[in-house]
């Protein structure tokens, strides 16, 4: 194993994005509190996400451009962390919103049920699910460059499908969510210069994570491919 | 072996706790204890952190020695 700068410096930015996070001050905001630390962990893992579906759908193309099966599997790799990456970012926003937004006194967000309509929640569960329906696909095809064929020109569609459903629709609807009015987070107007020290490096920091993570499995997955493929000969 | 390395560690892991305990009565003013413990969360936190990493460089590791053999 051989420590490159990804490795490294997603050691060094978590590292910071856990002691800088929780110690450095934060601005006071009534119905936050300090919950608003949860900028570097919550709102990262979907910035994480995006990163790695990004990288995902990159290896989708180049796969449908030439043919490579390692093409394809470095795509749903990528897309596989993404997804984990998302479903965390789900729960932990969900344990954020219980505290914030539930308000007794006002019946149409009394409960966690009800909470739990916003469009921006429904609009990142529809993308997830999307996701969801990826793996599904893959594994219900036995053919491999037909699988990968398909699977490859559907993540396609899943990442175009994340525009609609957590970047416009959210923004169309009122939301108890922020980022109503515009990008939340990277607008310089409505993210505190202190918070942002710790924002940006903390995206960085998750993500190379999730690069890291991913590269294993690509690896995992090379060594059983050629396994097989040596079992054939 | 390695599990007994692990128990001895875990064992010692416990009496450093205990020591803490007994030093608490004279020592209540230590940086671990000043602005609501927060450190006390920072240090939980960077214990699961490390232990995390730690796990993903053995996995990394693991998979290299496998590389080398296939």
């Amino acid at each position: 194993m051989q420590f490159n700068w990804l490795k490294i410096s997603a050691i060094l930015l978590l590292i910071y994005a856990v002691v800088g996070g929780l110690l450095l001050p934060v601005p006071e905001l009534s119905q936050l509190g300090e919950t608003i630390r949860n900028l570097y962990y919550h709102v990262c893992m979907w910035f994480a996400m995006m990163i790695l579906y990004t990288i995902s759908i990159i290896h989708s193309v180049k796969y449908l451009r030439n043919g490579k099966i390692e093409h394809d599997i470095k795509a749903v790799s990528y897309a596989g962390t993404g997804t984990y990456m998302g479903l965390l970012g789900y729960a932990t926003g969900a344990i954020w919103a219980s505290y914030t937004w539930a308000d007794p006194n006002n019946p149409a967000y009394a409960s966690f049920g009800s909470i739990m309509r916003e469009p921006k929640l429904i609009g990142a569960a529809t993308a997830l699910l999307i996701y969801g329906a990826y793996f599904i696909l893959r594994s219900s095809i036995a053919d491999l460059d037909q699988r990968a064929r398909v699977s490859a020109v559907y993540n396609i569609f899943s990442y175009a499908m994340l525009f609609p459903s957590i970047w416009i629709i959210p923004r169309l609807l009122p939301s108890l969510h922020p980022g109503q009015e515009g990008n939340p987070a990277l607008n310089f107007n409505d993210i505190d210069a202190r918070m942002r020290m710790v924002f940006y490096p903390a995206v960085l920091g998750w993500a190379f994570m999730g690069i890291w993570i991913t590269t294993l499995i690509i690896r995992y997955k090379f060594i059983i491919e050629k396994k097989w493929s040596n079992n054939e000969k | 072996m390695k599990n007994k390395l692990t128990m001895l560690l875990a064992t010692l892991l416990t009496l450093g706790a205990q020591a803490q305990d007994a030093t608490n009565n004279e020592a209540t003013a230590s940086v671990m204890r000043s602005n609501g413990k927060i450190y006390v969360v920072v240090a939980v936190v960077l214990t699961i952190l490390f232990g995390l990493i730690a796990y993903v460089i053995r996995l990394d590791r693991k998979i290299t020695k496998l590389e080398k053999e296939a």
